[in-house]
């Protein structure tokens, strides 16, 4: 992906990631911002009820990156951030290993928080991502939850109010 | 010709995970949907689910979106990844 900044990363990857390293390229020559804010999501050992052992992350290879450089495009319209790093794997994962990073670099927090938070809540929706969970009782695909949906109104309702 | 794709539970469900699909165009996605079914009415119980997504060329659209020739439209389940 051509991104503005060459500290910027967008990447789906089988491979997993080091938060470390990807910590260090947002701040590396880095002193015009004060706040770092990053996410990084697990595979936990129980969801919707049942016992996982493990998951595979199905995408659409041609439509993957183009969604989620749209949601980082909107996520710099919005706030003023600097650097952006967003890591999301696919394929075979198994417990307690690392989906996903987004990090946000800023002047100001409020700005690196609200911008990272986005970033995830658009992702979780718009981005196709599929889960297969593996459980004791059989695999299965994973259900979009209700608290999901409504995480986009909440910024649509900002939407709203910002003039 | 449009090409189509499908993913996830959906590509499992209809056991396929694309085909080309001739139509005449420009058309719109719920068209695409109508010719699918048609053309293979053993989806229905699936293809037809309300909570579906498509997308055409990439982007995400609703049902009223238009397609072209050669262009590619996916219908896939609601997405879970994060």
């Amino acid at each position: 992906m051509n991104t503005d900044c060459p500290y910027d990363l967008l990447s789906v990857q089988e491979a997993d990631f080091d938060v470390a390293y990807e910590y260090a390229q947002l701040r590396d020559n880095n002193s015009q911002d004060g706040a770092i804010v990053f996410f990084s999501g697990l595979v936990r050992d129980f969801n919707q009820g049942q016992d996982v052992t493990g998951l595979f992350l199905e995408h659409y290879p041609a439509m993957t990156e183009k969604a989620l450089a749209g949601i980082i495009k909107q996520a710099k319209a919005r706030w003023p951030i600097n650097r952006v790093r967003l890591i999301h794997r696919v394929g075979q994962l198994y417990l307690a290993d690392q989906i996903v990073f987004v990090g946000v670099s800023s002047s100001h927090r409020e700005a690196a928080f609200e911008a990272c938070h986005f970033i995830m809540d658009y992702l979780k929706k718009q981005a196709p991502f599929w889960k297969k969970e593996t459980t004791q009782k059989g695999d299965w695909w994973v259900e979009t939850l209700e608290k999901d949906e409504k995480a986009l109104d909440k910024w649509q309702q900002d939407d709203s109010t910002d003039s | 010709m449009i090409n189509i794709v499908f993913f996830a539970q959906l590509r499992e469900q209809l056991k396929s995970d694309g085909l080309q699909l001739d139509i005449p165009t420009p058309c719109t996605v719920k068209e695409v949907q109508v010719a699918l079914l048609e053309q293979n009415p053993q989806w229905s119980d699936f293809l037809s689910n309300p909570a579906l997504m498509c997308a055409v060329n990439q982007d995400m659209v609703q049902l009223e979106a238009q397609v072209s020739d050669g262009n590619e439209v996916a219908f896939f389940p609601p997405v879970t990844g994060g």
